[in-house]
């Protein structure tokens, strides 16, 4: 597959499950005639007709429910959230019933279920549309929860999550539909539970996932002018989290910085930092720091909505002041 | 006298004149009555905690919605008032039993609960402890119906039963659901047991249109009003609602006027309903009802019931047995069945 772009590389995953597994459909708002709102399923109801791509009413709590019947008796779905922070309305049934529901039944049901879409902060879309639900549904049992970042590994993740036997909830941005890269021409899986090593480096570990994966890439640079060599992981599995991956880096550097696009308060760094505390405090030379968005709704204006999320000269800055500070 | 919504003689369709599948469907309401009356005895006894929510008077709907179908084929999804319709299903009393004794051997391995009955097997898709939230998982078991005939080609003519109560109708997930299930024709069945109360909340100062029924109108799908409190009624709705969903034409709504004879759980004291309306309904028991159509009609004898209620006695005490004398769940499989793989 040549250069392809992120949403077209979700389609192919997609289209290749459905092709490889009739138990495979996709259902929510405007996914079959419209293609989707953002052109992840365009075209496919032509291939696979109207009931694998299920035009649904606007109703997230239900058709959500739905979508967990439908896995309870031997179907794979794949709900799309038009918007990931849409499922908001979609609480009850994520949380309860997709989450909780094999252990209360004791083993009786498997969910293998898929719930994707696009979410974090965009360009200006207001509050409601730049939601980061990922913290939200951090501490529901039961899920697993990815976040996809390139081209590359949106494909083999959303494959890998389509067959898992489990509830995932798989976390797009909006901002990065259009990134390109070169696909390979075969099939390839990516696991849901590995962390990503994007750039090795012995001076400070920065993990970070999903658009801040790019923002953060983007401050190596600085870093590198200014002498430093950091590891960068994007974490993919936001939970559970691979820390087998970021203990074997942390026991390299020493120091961890944090970048995530959700809130401070019970973000994805709030945990992971008690995770490190937990399992290599003995490692750190410093406190972990964490680069998080404002405890703020998203303001429609573009200068405070750049103010309220993390931007690479921060990075930069934190990684100089953690390692100055240790030398 | 309260003034009482009754409807008074539901036509009925096809007498049921065999002698077998009548006992079958007493036995039904007789079991689902002598477990709940032993489930008030264990829980005051200490035996079982949380929530639990019986079923007494209302086990016309259960015995003829489910026994009309196919028990163990057919999908049936029920409440946190989940007890019967899970008998009736199919599942073991004594595996009921150890549930709510909160035993290994229940049905759902003692992670659930008198609110969270679930059997693969059965195809009891649950207990579900929220109201409402039960609809839209009905629905999807009954879309995978429609999928598996009309995408995989197979051959399933399953119907799906889904129940739930009065206040569940105020939800929005109901209205949701019949909008979807007759959008896409789905083969499922939507049994409203409206027993008048939602807890303390009397169904008249909760709902703008009483007639639940009615409301079947909107969504252009048929709407039956129906005696809940006589089997043959309700299995002459049920008859008619298989058909059509076998038939390809979508679902049905089923309002069953009901009423249950005890309180909301076992921890409501049971304050607000008068006793003019309890009596009224209490004169209407389904069981004492349907004993006395089979007398009437020489489907069987005294005797022959007599020892159907002996014999059920007998299960419920084994059931209390095998749930006494089962293990609790092993502490180190606390973990276990999070994940598809665990
Ligand atoms: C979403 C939700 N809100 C509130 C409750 C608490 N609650 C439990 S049962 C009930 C009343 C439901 O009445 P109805 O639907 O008529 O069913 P019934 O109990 O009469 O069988 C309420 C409010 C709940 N379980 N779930
Ligand atoms: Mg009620």
């Amino acid at each position: 597959m040549a250069e392809t772009f992120l949403f077209n590389a979700l389609r192919a995953a997609t289209d290749e499950e459905m092709a490889r597994d009739r138990t495979v459909f996709v259902l929510g708002e405007d996914v079959g005639h419209y293609g989707g709102s953002y052109k992840v399923t365009k075209d496919l109801y032509k291939t696979y007709g109207e009931l694998r791509l299920l035009d649904t009413p606007i109703a997230e709590n239900s058709f959500t429910g739905m979508a967990v019947g439908a896995a309870m008796t031997g179907l794979r779905p794949i709900v799309e959230g038009m918007n990931m922070g849409f499922l908001l309305l979609a609480f009850n049934q994520i949380a309860n019933n997709a989450g909780m529901l094999r252990y209360t039944s004791g083993g009786n049901f498997t969910l293998p279920m898929v719930i994707r879409g696009p979410g974090g902060v965009g360009r200006q879309l207001g509050a409601e549309h730049s939601q980061r639900l990922e913290a939200y549904f951090q501490a529901v049992p039961g899920l697993k929860i990815v976040a996809c970042s390139t081209p590359y590994n949106a494909k083999g993740l959303l494959k890998s999550a389509i067959r898992d036997n489990n509830p995932v909830l798989f976390f797009e941005h909006v901002l990065l539909y259009n990134l390109k890269e070169n696909l390979p021409d075969e099939e390839y899986l990516v696991p849901l539970d590995k962390a990503e090593v994007v750039r090795s480096g012995k001076d400070v570990t920065i993990l970070t996932y999903s658009r801040m994966r790019h923002h953060v890439l983007q401050a190596v640079k600085g870093m590198e002018k200014e002498g430093i060599d950091p590891e960068v992981i994007d974490l993919i599995s936001l939970k559970p989290i691979d820390l087998e991956t970021v203990g074997e880096s942390i026991r390299k550097t020493h120091r961890v910085i944090i970048v995530e696009e959700c809130m401070k308060t019970g973000g994805i760094a709030a945990e992971l930092i008690a995770l490190i505390n937990d399992n290599f405090f003995d490692e750190l030379d410093a406190p972990v720091l964490r680069l998080s968005s404002q405890d703020i709704p998203t303001p429609y204006n573009g200068k405070l909505e750049n103010l309220t999320i993390v931007q690479p000269e921060q990075i930069v800055e934190a990684a100089q002041k953690m390692v100055q500070a240790l030398v | 006298m309260v003034q009482e919504r009754i409807v008074p003689d539901t036509p009925v369709e096809g007498e049921l004149s065999n002698k077998e599948e009548a006992l079958r469907y007493y036995e039904d309401m007789v079991l689902g009555r002598t477990f709940e009356d032993k489930c008030a005895e264990m829980y005051y006894r200490g035996k079982m905690f949380g929530f639990v929510h019986l079923y007494n008077g209302q086990e016309a709907v259960s015995s003829g919605t489910i026994l009309t179908m196919r028990p163990g084929v057919d999908y049936v999804c029920s409440t946190y008032r989940d007890h019967v319709h899970a008998l009736s299903s199919g599942v073991p009393a004594r595996e009921v039993m150890a549930e709510l004794f909160g035993k290994a051997t229940g049905c759902s391995k003692g992670r659930g609960g008198s609110m969270h009955l679930f059997s693969s097997q059965h195809k009891l898709l649950g207990g579900f402890a929220f109201v409402a939230e039960g609809i839209p998982v009905a629905l999807g078991a009954a879309f995978q119906i429609r999928y598996r005939r009309d995408v995989m080609g197979e051959d399933d003519d399953r119907v799906v039963a889904c129940f739930f109560g009065d206040g569940a109708c105020n939800n929005g997930q109901f209205y949701e659901c019949l909008n979807m299930a007759a959008l896409w024709k789905l083969p499922i069945l939507f049994v409203v047991e409206n027993n008048k109360w939602a807890i303390g909340m009397d169904h008249y100062r909760a709902t703008s249109q009483p007639e639940i029924y009615r409301k079947a109108e909107s969504f252009d799908i048929p709407g039956h009003e129906v005696d809940g409190m006589d089997l043959l009624a309700m299995r002459s709705a049920t008859l008619k609602g298989i058909d059509r969903a076998r038939s390809g034409q979508g679902p049905t709504l089923i309002e069953a006027l009901t009423y249950r004879f005890r309180g909301h759980s076992l921890a409501d004291p049971d304050e607000l309903r008068s006793l003019d309306e309890k009596e009224a309904w209490l004169s209407r028991d389904p069981i004492k009802r349907f004993e006395t159509y089979i007398l009437d009609r020489d489907l069987a004898t005294q005797g022959e019931l007599d020892d159907i209620n002996k014999k059920i006695e007998e299960e419920i005490e084994e059931a209390v047995r095998f749930a006494e004398e089962s293990p609790e769940p092993d502490p180190s499989e606390l973990r276990r069945y999070v994940f598809a793989e665990d």
